[in-house]
């Protein structure tokens, strides 16, 4: 009897260190259609993702393939299998043909030698079932992501795959292109292929899904056949309403414009867009935005880590040159970045260290040697004022909580007595009680007239924190909103904003 | 023409820098060469020709091999040891019957390709052991391969000291192995022809096998690689297997080449093999590399070499320029891969 589901995803669970990220989550995938998985970021789409594929084993839960429990051990066996996964970040060897990478691992051979004749033939064929125009002989270095994303599906495809996953296929695509791949779709579902299409675009998932599941918090809400939905309540089970209180009361009160953006504009890709907007004392502005919308470059850019195309920075009305991190430092700018453990910690070095590393000219005797008191007192002070849970200043910072290291880091950043403090996910990784006081500490550093940015994925803290959310989309501010008056809807429909526009047709 | 010309002429000034950049060392060595002939026409001339080819023989052959291992982005310090090892091995077995110090007075003459098969398996042995030691505890090449140079040194050593008359340089060679080394054939010395058939072999092994393909694809993004079904830990043990077999084979022929073998024997071949892969466009990042390149690379040393030497330039003045084109070139390469933000 032929299976009504090709693939079954049954109640599977996941937690990490105690905090569950995906909670009995099922997903039926039907022979020839377009399944899409929606959910904001951190949902739990991609964590459901690696435990299909192995990456993860879940905790508890089931997968089917045609009516067979399995567990595959890594991408490689699930390929084996029939189900592959084409990523956003591609994983190709570029420095080779379009040949070497279909075929890789399993050449076809002919007395002892690669046939690269059968290669080339079976290729052709490939792309020409599909549709594909693309000379096999080609370097991938010389192709758009379009063309790699196609011949990744091509891939796919060459192993019989019964299952393709598709991660934010067109989130770097033109219109063209985006059709191209949805013709490539097309081809794919009448073979009976069950697509997995995981994206934010709501007019793509209305224009080629058969079925919708969406996730929130780990958990499922719900599965509906496109037919059955409307955009607003694909919003409304994304989001939901309840904005629970974990957060400290927004004492600080906003005062005078203290910084003005111009048309902030980076030269290089991931690119940034004339940005503009104020940015008032004692004021947190938060910023958000779909993964990619070119949130972490904005502020980047404005503390000189990235080359500008165009743009002026305002202080008190005065043009600055932030065009170096060094000088954004002069100038009295601080960046917390996203990704804590690589660009934030020095992990093997002790807290003492770390939080004075940013400000380090300033322990110098007159014979320009560092004094070792300075350093401690301003440790333990920074300690003893951000209540770092730690035995002592000598303590190793990996040895610390998630949210120790980051009270360190922030500590580290004050040390400098910044004026305007750049916060790129504070509280990523962070636990929820740890949350709570990092939020504490930005509102009492807005009170004291510090002028703070805090870039967050997450909607309910920019809600719980922030007095104003500019929200990005494509690498631009697709609006600024007042907190007090917003929804999560509206923020929402303002990161999709400009998702479909065709960036080279606006250059 | 016309066409061609407006392709000249019509780039645009980003598009020189590109062009500039891309070049920049083929455009400084074609300078040194020009300077070298107007300094003495005579560089041009079949016997200079010859010379360069011979001197670039046995330095090809011991690029080959290391090339191999640039390309998954490794690097091997023992290459010049491994030269040593071969050397030793090889002389020490290939000695004339009525020499009077030989290191084995006792032994039969044997066929040349046993020393040589001698030579290849030892060199290929202990650079399994890099491979092995590179691929399985992820070690920086550097590293396990700076060990391996200071090990091969001291075994060598040791072999070297323990032949019969004591630690001393092993001369006195078979004139079969003087001949084979040092002969020619219708003029084209026999290094030459060696060192092209080497040359033939790799590129057939690079281009033409699942070997070859996988070495590509290990060293460009491992992690496809892996994905993708390619067994990492064995291709990276063999490209180490197939560079030691070359420096064995380097080593065999060096040793006849100069007429003796000691433990210092090598002693620096690492850097000039590896700067010619860099120079040839074999690049660090890994992945990237073609035998064209490692001849280029190759050649242009040796032209650059004796082309300062002809003109009477002092040696210490050459050590400056050809450092100096190695940063430049690493510089280069480095440049076109820099990912800009």
């Amino acid at each position: 009897m032929q299976e009504e589901y090709l693939l079954r995803i049954k109640d599977v669970s996941k937690s990490f260190s105690g905090v569950t990220v995906l909670n009995k989550v099922c997903l039926n995938i039907r022979p020839g259609t377009v399944h899409s998985l929606m959910g904001e970021n951190g949902a739990g789409k991609s964590t459901l993702m690696k435990c299909l594929f192995g990456i993860y084993r879940q905790d508890e839960g089931q997968f089917f393939l045609d009516g067979e429990e399995f567990n595959f051990e890594d991408p490689k066996h699930a390929l084996e299998n029939g189900v592959s996964m084409v990523h956003q970040e591609l994983n190709q060897v570029v420095q080779r043909t379009i040949n070497d990478n279909i075929w890789l691992g399993r050449y076809p051979r002919k007395r002892g030698f690669v046939d690269e004749k059968k290669m080339y033939a079976d290729t052709k064929a490939l792309f020409e079932r599909l549709n594909i125009h693309l000379d096999p002989r080609m370097l991938l270095d010389k192709l758009s992501v379009s063309q790699r994303q196609m011949v990744e599906i091509a891939k796919a495809v060459s192993y019989d795959a019964k299952i393709i996953v598709l991660d934010e296929p067109t989130s770097s695509l033109t219109d063209n292109e985006v059709k191209m791949l949805f013709d490539i779709i097309g081809v794919l579902k009448k073979e009976g292929v069950g697509i997995v299409y995981i994206s934010h675009k709501m007019e793509e998932i209305f224009e080629i899904s058969d079925d919708v599941t969406v996730l929130r918090d780990g958990s499922h809400i719900g599965t509906e056949k496109i037919e059955n939905l409307t955009m607003e309540k694909i919003v409304n089970m994304m989001v939901g309403r309840d904005l629970e209180e974990r957060f400290p009361p927004k004492t600080n009160v906003p005062g005078d414009v203290h910084m003005t953006v111009k048309n902030l504009s980076t030269k290089y890709a991931p690119f940034v867009q004339d940005v503009n907007f104020d940015l008032h004392k004692g004021e947190i502005l938060g910023v958000a935005g779909l993964v990619g919308a070119g949130r972490t470059e904005m502020v980047e850019a404005l503390f000189g880590a990235r080359t500008l195309e165009s743009g002026e920075i305002l202080i008190d009305g005065k043009k600055i040159d932030n065009s170096t991190p060094h000088k954004a430092i002069n100038n009295r700018f601080a960046l917390l970045t996203e990704e804590r453990r690589q660009t934030g910690i020095y992990p093997v070095a002790d807290i003492t260290f770390n939080s004075t590393i940013s400000n380090v000219k300033s322990y110098k005797n007159k014979f320009g040697f560092l004094v070792d008191h300075k350093m401690k007192e301003d440790t333990d002070k920074q300690i003893g004022a951000m209540r770092i849970k730690t035995p002592n200043r000598k303590e190793l910072i990996r040895s610390l909580s998630g949210g120790n290291q980051q009270k360190v880091i922030i500590g580290r950043w004050l040390l400098t007595n910044p004026d305007v403090l750049l916060l790129d996910e504070p509280t990523r990784g962070i636990d929820v009680g740890a949350k709570f006081e990092i939020y504490q500490l930005i509102i009492d550093l807005a009170k004291n007239g510090k002028s703070v940015i805090v870039v967050s994925s997450e909607m309910p803290e920019l809600l719980g924190i922030t007095n104003r959310i500019m929200v990005m989309s494509n690498g631009r501010v697709s609006g600024i909103v007042n907190t007090e008056e917003t929804t999560q809807t509206e923020i929402f429909n303002l990161s999709a904003k400009y998702l479909n526009n065709n960036r080279e047709a606006e250059v | 023409m016309s066409s061609l010309s407006t392709k000249l002429f019509k780039k645009s000034k980003e598009e020189w820098m590109d062009f500039f950049i891309n070049n920049a060392i083929y455009i400084v060595i074609f300078a040194i060469i020009l300077i070298v002939v107007i300094r003495e026409p005579k560089f041009i001339s079949v016997p200079v020709l010859r010379n360069i080819l011979t001197q670039s023989s046995v330095r090809l052959i011991l690029a080959l091999g290391v090339a191999g291992i640039i390309i998954l982005q490794g690097t091997d310090l023992s290459l010049g040891r491994s030269v040593g090892m071969a050397a030793v091995v090889a002389a020490s077995l290939l000695q004339r019957p009525d020499y009077a110090s030989r290191f084995y007075p006792e032994m039969a003459q044997l066929p040349l390709f046993v020393p040589l098969l001698a030579s290849m398996l030892v060199c290929g042995f202990f650079s399994a052991i890099n491979g092995w030691v590179v691929a399985k505890f992820k070690i920086h090449p550097f590293l396990a391969t700076m060990g391996m140079m200071i090990t091969l040194y001291g075994i060598l050593s040791i072999y070297f000291a323990s032949g019969a008359p004591g630690p001393q340089p092993i001369g006195g060679h078979d004139t079969r192995y003087v001949d084979l080394v040092n002969g020619n054939v219708l003029g084209i010395p026999n290094l030459v022809i060696i060192a092209g058939l080497a040359a033939a072999f790799i590129w057939v092994l690079w281009n033409k096998t699942t070997f070859g393909k996988n070495m590509y694809a290990v060293g460009g993004n491992p992690e496809a690689a892996t994905v993708s079904g390619v067994n990492v830990m064995s291709t990276t043990v063999l490209v180490y297997i197939l560079a030691g077999a070359m420096y064995g084979l380097g080593g065999y022929l060096e040793a006849a080449r100069i007429g003796s073998a000691n433990n210092g024997t090598g002693f620096g071949y690492e850097l000039d093999a590896i700067a010619a892969c860099v120079v040839g466009g074999i690049s660090f990042s890994g992945g990237i590399g073609k035998v064209s390149g490692a001849i280029a690379g190759v050649l242009m040393f040796t032209i650059i070499t004796y082309g300062m030497t002809f003109i009477g330039l002092d040696q210490y003045y050459q050590y400056i320029v050809k450092g100096v084109i190695i940063v430049v070139a690493v510089s280069l390469d480095a440049k076109k891969y820099l990912k800009k933000v």
